[in-house]
């Protein structure tokens, strides 16, 4: 095993291990912090695939932008403790059995593409930076969808602004 | 697999070396930046500050780390032992990682990152962490208060030192820590003189990211006792405190190897100005005369003794400091061992500005920090930008003279943040009836 795969093998697992914790803890801010832990082990295999810019615009957009106003959120809002307890998963039978069938789609699907799992071997990395590439494609190639993303980001910022202002 | 395991650390020995120096340094570093601190303090207060412990105070910082170590370690009955526990971590981790990427020299460095001033903006803001889930997990108002103001405040001011270090990207045209020094190189000037408005607007929101005096709101403790750390006591307080200066003397370093040059001498392009590679040595060997004048005239035999020590561990600085200036311009010790000393100046530059700042200005309001930041700072810092990107444009497709295209743009800025400012006055005079409720 080369060092590349323990590495990948380890953020991997520390990805899927975060991910479970986040959705069994009770308390939703042990859920938050396995959150993030899943998605800095994500930023770790895109740094793996000499992808650092997206290395980096993953830690700084969802581990220190999105995460923490998640926190910051749940912090304000004080749970019950009992609340906490009750359960609101009525419906097991049925989630088991959409799970079973959902299980099975993925399986089929992965035994049908199981031919690309024998991947060529890998282009050597480009020289250039990442981030001059990704800023060559964003706003040369694909300028106008760029453009159109943003101000759709814009118009839900202007939104949101205007429905917190309307309440005071 | 073992061998794969020792060919790679072989292979990057170096980076291996300069990551265990820097984590084994820090925590001395950061000890004497307090030391220094207590020190600044009381000269600007007419004191003499910390004298008791080794000559002039100068052990201080170890006995503090020692006493820190042996006092009981609390923790509260509610708290939330695993994250109370975390916390700390997270602070201290965030800081001490974020060294990686800073150039101490030319060869002095972890890693080369080519995302490398991305890398540390990401791994500081996962400082803020600590910082929240502290104030949450130990379960009192305080602590919960203080982690709430911390992290608006953070929030808020990120996006403007974000902006401000956008501006200096611009005319470094990199991310690279090392390419960006080595831009302010060619271009004959530090970024500061190009971007004066981006400068300041670093040095106002660094000191608000830091959560320093007079944006220290989260700390405050005539209000919140001591903010987010109220609780915690002992190691795991050291620990806090140990990421808060760590994080302090990496702003600084970023605003050293972004406007300041980084670890190049003043005008390294002059040549006739090639003694100031000596003056490293002359410094310290003054240093040194100095602790071995004042040797016998300590109070104590002990203290006779240790200064005599610190002398001696000077003059052997100085050594270095002169052997490497004497050695040619192509060695790779010269530059790294040079480089190193003038990036040390340049930080503890900046640090004594924060310091100057801290015990000159009052403490904000929480509602005058949120104002100054959302209102005047965050627009100023975007004008900004424009303005250098403006700038920019005049000079490399219109072949205007660079200076004049930079002091136009940086001209319009300043009058932009005049009529800001003066918008806010007029906003929150009681004359004009005010917002202010």
């Amino acid at each position: 095993m080369s060092l590349d795969q323990i590495f990948f093998y380890f953020f991997g697992g520390i990805a899927i291990l975060g991910a479970v914790l986040t959705v069994t803890r009770r308390n939703p801010v042990h859920s938050a912090v396995f959150l993030i832990t899943a998605l800095l082990a994500t930023a770790g295999i895109f740094l793996l695939q000499r992808a650092e810019f997206l290395f980096a615009a993953q830690i700084i957009l969802y581990v220190g932008g999105i995460m923490v106003l998640f926190i910051f959120v749940i912090m304000l809002v004080d749970i019950d403790v009992a609340l906490r307890r009750v359960q609101f998963t009525r419906q097991r039978w049925v989630a088991l059995l959409l799970a079973l069938v959902l299980g099975a789609q993925v399986a089929l699907a992965l035994w049908m593409g199981r031919a690309g799992f024998r991947l060529p071997p890998a282009r050597p990395a480009s020289t250039e930076g990442n981030t001059e590439l990704i800023g060559r494609v964003l706003f040369q190639s694909y300028m106008l969808p760029f453009e159109i993303a943003s101000i759709l980001l814009l118009v839900a910022l202007v939104g949101a602004v205007m429905m917190a202002k309307r309440k005071t | 697999m073992i061998q794969d395991l020792i060919q790679f650390m072989l292979r990057h020995l170096w980076p291996l070396v300069f990551g265990v120096v820097i984590v084994a340094v820090l925590p001395l570093l950061a000890g004497y930046v307090v030391l220094m601190e207590r020190k600044v303090m009381a000269d600007m207060q007419a004191r003499l500050g910390p004298m008791r412990v080794g000559p002039h105070g100068l052990l201080q910082p170890i006995a503090d780390a020692v006493k820190l170590l042996m006092k009981e370690d609390i923790t509260p009955d509610k708290a939330d032992r695993w994250i109370f526990w975390l916390a700390p971590l997270i602070s201290v981790t965030a800081a001490m990682a974020a060294y990686a990427a800073v150039p101490f020299g030319p060869v002095f460095q972890v890693a080369d990152l080519n995302v490398g001033l991305l890398f540390i903006t990401a791994v500081m803001s996962m400082g803020i962490f600590g910082i929240i889930l502290g104030g949450w997990s130990s379960n009192s108002h305080y602590s919960l208060l203080g982690a709430l103001r911390s992290s608006a405040q953070v929030i808020s001011y990120e996006t403007a030192v974000g902006f401000a270090i956008v501006s200096g990207l611009l005319l470094a045209g990199t991310l690279s820590m090392q390419k960006i020094v080595q831009a302010q190189a060619e271009q004959q000037v530090w970024f500061i003189f190009l971007a004066p408005v981006g400068f300041f607007l670093y040095l106002v929101g660094s000191i608000a990211e830091t959560n320093r005096a007079p944006f220290d709101l989260p700390e405050a403790e005539s209000e919140l006792v001591a903010g987010y750390m109220t609780e915690y006591s002992g190691f795991r307080w050291a620990i806090y405190f140990l990421g808060e200066y760590a994080a302090m003397i990496m702003v600084s370093s970023i605003a050293v190897t972004l406007f300041l040059g980084g670890w190049m001498r003043p005008f390294p392009n002059v040549s006739w100005l090639g003694f100031l590679d000596f003056l490293p040595a002359v410094v310290t060997l003054g240093v040194a005369g100095y602790c071995f004048w004042r040797a016998p005239r300590q109070p104590v035999q002990i203290q006779k003794v240790v200064m005599a020590l610190f002398g001696a561990g000077v003059l052997l600085v100085a050594g270095v400091l002169g052997w490497a200036a004497s050695l040619p311009e192509t060695m790779t010790e010269r530059g790294g061992i040079l480089g190193a000393f003038w990036f040390l100046l340049k930080v503890f530059s900046y640090i004594y500005g924060f310091m100057w700042v801290r015990f000159t200005f009052p403490r904000f309001r929480f509602d005058q920090l949120m104002r100054l930041g959302w209102h005047i700072l965050i627009p100023l810092s975007i004008v900004n930008v424009v303005g250098i990107g403006t700038a920019l444009v005049l000079a490399k497709q219109m072949h205007w003279p660079r200076w004049s295209a930079i002091s136009l743009t940086t001209a319009v800025t300043l009058l932009i943040a005049a009529w800001l400012v003066h918008l806010e006055l007029e906003r929150t005079s009681p004359a004009s009836g005010g917002a202010e409720a």
